[in-house]
């Protein structure tokens, strides 16, 4: 039971623990490895082995009128840089250390849901990763990202303007990034998308938008109460400020961590505002929770956590790779349903059974007999398939397909297609 | 596990138990069917049915329905413009490409309708984007459902009620709760050494799991079920009006996994009586910056060929009678040639629907090669009142309730009523 109860807690706050860190989990006990997870000491030697790669600048930078092969050319160039940034951050994922940061970060990306298939420029999501990894406070997070090229771009704020206003971005702030359906009334959204007026994105620039005071409603705003001369900042405090906004943080914590179809207990959503707006004390909080201990709730594995996972197992590093293997890891990572960097709404990813689709079911049996090909296994049984893919126990059924495989490789396949293994 | 969830789960495991048993020469189509235990298929417009064909790469418009009576088509791509007496007159103003004699005579038979200047409001020129705009029918926002996949959650559908002959599943079928299947038509893939009898005992329930177990559990059943129900059509017993015809070419220009393979299966399903009410099917390559004549008649002639194979067996069938088909392309092309002798990504384009209950002819309005907005034609339809149209007259649902609350005006696109 005890030990149940390390492997679901690294399986969650990670991406999947190898039997090494399972077995120093088990040494030091519950509480000091939520330490060892939450603050972990000195810098992440194994995230420095995937330093971040250096783009230069967006391709389409400086093309106002490409010709044909200029755009080819172009074209050619932004895949390979977009292939960088996935390849990195796959890479980065399975090597550092500090997990719980790494996984915590993609639980960000997810919260802020940017999408490479609309905003094109790899540099542009690169570096609103960068803003993202920078901010523990999810206050100075949703200040820089009000005005972050990827963002603005993706929800149209380049369109929004003091004649012409845009409330995409404004609505999709309140309702899905700080504040949640419910706590906020239309008339706020359409004072908060005049308080984001005059931003526009630029290649060049993929640091931030550059602001326009013309094309800014300067005027006062009434927002949720109070009136001001709102811009951007000071909206975004103004919202990150609202209980309402502790509250709706919290809640989606609890839904990628702990539980994608029942709502969070009482005493644990107090416990987790209380730590607002830190994301890393919210979760500390809620990994020692009794709630989140007693694995009374599931989650399915996200395809990149499943994918991620397995990695670290199998010693399989992203950066080494071929150019092939790396496609046809994205591809497989495509039909599952979620490519880093491209969700595929502003929604964010899918969760729980949807997850488990029938099409994904036949992805999933080639995509874990790619990851099984690129290991050098030469003998391997259920027991120890358990232990390398940190499983507790196969179920009989389970152990009964496995004794079918002929190979190492087939049981590799199986196990990382079981049900035991997609479900935390 | 709620009510529906659990009947499915128990039907599944008995068509588990199906698929093993087939491994061993076992059952056939119909019991596979009758373990659905869903009502008469063919009640209520279920035996209704409709093909999608996407085409890839952003096919050009202009020169697949050739506006050949305006000069300024001439004048805007001199060299790769159809000379009036080259092309398949449908009118005096428009003909169609040189290459598609057999979609002409479909025309003729009036089972063709084309629609023109078809598109959405702020084209998107990227090939990804533009593509989930047509298969989720959102241009406002990028949502992660298709409307095929919220038609599916919106009647708690079977897997097999949508499937893709594409390799992976397309975001036009994928709901929120239900999801389309992906059958590869060339065969049941799996990695070597693990067979269906493997997949499906990975597939089996265990007491005491939890319901997300169980439901990753049930997804591999699904997805073997999908398949044989597939496989099993081309043994199946066949209807009378439909047991003498000889099986459509899977093979024709462009080789055996193209279109005309998937609408050779297609037919086999459909005349076997497999329930899928969507199916997905995809030809690629249209994406032509280059040299487009060569290329592009390349393709457009798998297209007629496969097509038009296609649509004229449905007529023979009762089956078949009742399927009515969707071609689109994600955006049409710019109305001037690049200096490749190709073009570039563009904006509205026409759709074809076609099929033995289809009114054909024109819908709609060409759209002006001088009034452009830089470049672009601008469109004169919005691709959501075509899907709108489908939705309501072949899956006999509510458009607007699909189509994220837009109110499509319904196209007259069908002679009989399905």
């Amino acid at each position: 039971m005890m030990s149940g109860d390390l492997a679901m807690l690294l399986r969650r706050a990670g991406f999947g623990p190898t039997a090494a860190e399972l077995a120093a989990a088990e040494r030091v006990g519950y509480s000091a490895t939520v330490e060892r997870l939450m603050a972990p000491v000195g810098p992440d030697r194994g995230a420095a082995r995937a330093p971040i790669p250096v783009l230069g600048p967006d391709a389409f930078d400086d093309l106002p009128n490409p010709t044909v092969e200029e755009r080819t050319r172009a074209e050619a160039l932004r895949i390979e840089h977009s292939d960088a940034i996935i390849r990195w951050w796959l890479d980065r994922l399975t090597v550092a250390d500090h997990q719980a940061n790494e996984k915590l970060l993609f639980f960000w990306h997810g919260h802020w849901a940017t999408s490479m298939r609309k905003v094109g420029s790899p540099q542009f999501m690169l570096a609103q990763h960068m803003k993202i990894r920078s901010s523990p406070s999810f206050r100075t997070m949703a200040r820089k990202l009000v005005s972050d090229p990827a963002l603005v771009y993706w929800l149209d704020g380049q369109l929004n303007t003091r004649s012409a206003p845009n409330e995409n971005l404004a609505r999709e702030l309140l309702e899905l990034f700080t504040l949640g359906i419910g706590n906020y009334t239309e008339q706020d959204v359409k004072a908060a998308g005049r308080a984001l007026t005059g931003w526009k994105t630029d290649l060049s620039h993929p640091e931030n938008a550059i602001f326009f005071p013309a094309d800014h409603d300067s005027g006062r705003k009434t927002i949720l109460g109070t009136t001001a001369h709102f811009d951007a900042y000071s909206l975004v405090d103004h919202l990150t400020d609202q209980p309402a906004c502790a509250r709706f943080i919290a809640e989606r914590l609890w839904f990628r961590y702990v539980s994608s179809t029942e709502p969070i207990a009482a005493s644990t959503l107090r416990k987790m505002v209380a730590a607002y707006p830190v994301g890393m004390r919210m979760l500390r909080v809620l990994f020692e929770d009794e709630e989140f201990r007693s694995a009374r709730h599931r989650v399915v594995k996200q395809p990149v956590e499943w994918l991620v996972g397995a990695l670290r197992q199998l010693r399989i590093r992203p950066a080494d790779f071929s150019k092939q293997t790396l496609h046809q890891v994205v591809s497989g990572l495509s039909g599952l349903g979620q490519v880093p960097f491209a969700p595929l709404s502003v929604g964010g990813w899918p969760s729980g059974a949807a997850w488990l689709t029938s099409a994904a079911a036949q992805a999933r049996l080639g995509f874990a007999d790619l990851l099984a090909g690129l290991t050098q296994i030469d003998r391997l049984n259920p027991e120890e398939l358990a232990n390398l893919l940190a499983v507790e126990t196969w179920t009989n059924r389970t152990y009964l397909v496995l004794q079918r495989a002929k190979n190492p490789r087939q049981l590799l396949t199986l196990g990382l297609a079981s049900p035991e293994y997609l479900v935390n | 596990m709620d009510t529906v969830t659990r009947r499915r789960f128990l039907l599944a495991s008995a068509a588990a138990g199906g698929a093993a048993a087939l491994a061993t020469g076992g059952m056939g189509l119909a019991r596979l069917l009758d373990t659905a235990g869903e009502d008469d298929p063919e009640a209520a417009g279920g035996g209704d049915k409709l093909v999608v064909i996407t085409l890839y790469g952003g096919n050009d418009g202009l020169n697949t329905v050739v506006p050949y009576a305006d000069a300024a088509y001439h004048s805007a791509r001199p060299e790769l413009a159809y000379e009036p007496e080259r092309v398949l007159a449908l009118d005096d103003s428009l003909g169609l490409n040189p290459v598609l004699p057999g979609l002409k005579r479909i025309w003729d038979r009036q089972q063709l309708a084309i629609v023109l200047g078809v598109g959405y409001p702020r084209p998107d020129r990227s090939h990804f984007r533009s593509m989930d705009i047509w298969q989720t029918a959102s241009p406002q926002a990028p949502v992660a459902t298709g409307w095929v996949g919220r038609w599916l959650d919106g009647v708690d559908a079977p897997p097999e009620a949508a499937v893709s002959f594409e390799p992976v599943l397309p975001p036009l079928l994928v709901g929120e709760t239900r999801v389309g299947a992906c059958v590869s038509v060339d065969g049941l893939h799996l990695p070597p050494g693990i067979d269906a009898d493997t997949v499906a005992a990975l597939g089996q329930a265990q007491s005491g799991e939890s319901s997300l177990h169980l439901r990753a559990a049930e997804s591999y059943r699904d997805f073997l079920r999908a398949d044989e129900i597939v496989r099993q059509a081309a043994q199946a017993d066949l209807p009378p009006d439909a047991a003498g015809l000889p099986p459509l070419p899977a093979t024709a220009t462009g080789g055996a996994s193209a279109l005309a393979a998937q609408l050779a299966l297609v037919t086999r399903c459909v005349e076997a009586g497999v329930p899928t009410r969507v199916y997905s099917v995809s030809l690629g390559g249209f994406d032509t910056h280059a040299d487009e004549l060569v290329g592009q008649e390349w393709l457009l002639k798998q297209l007629d060929e496969a097509l038009s194979a296609f649509v004229q067996r449905l007529a023979v069938t009762k089956a078949g009678r009742r399927v009515t088909v969707l071609v689109y392309s994600e955006f049409g092309r710019r109305v001037r040639a690049n200096a490749s002798d190709g073009t570039d990504h563009g904006t509205a384009g026409p759709v074809f629907v076609l099929g033995p209950a289809v009114a054909g002819g024109r819908y709609g309005e060409q759209p002006s090669l001088t009034d452009l907005d830089d470049g672009d034609l601008k469109a004169t339809m919005d691709f959501r009142d075509v899907v709108g149209t489908l939705i309501g007259s072949v899956l006999h649902a509510d458009p607007a309730q699909y189509l994220g609350g837009y109110q499509p005006t319904p196209l007259p696109l069908f002679r009989v009523s399905l």
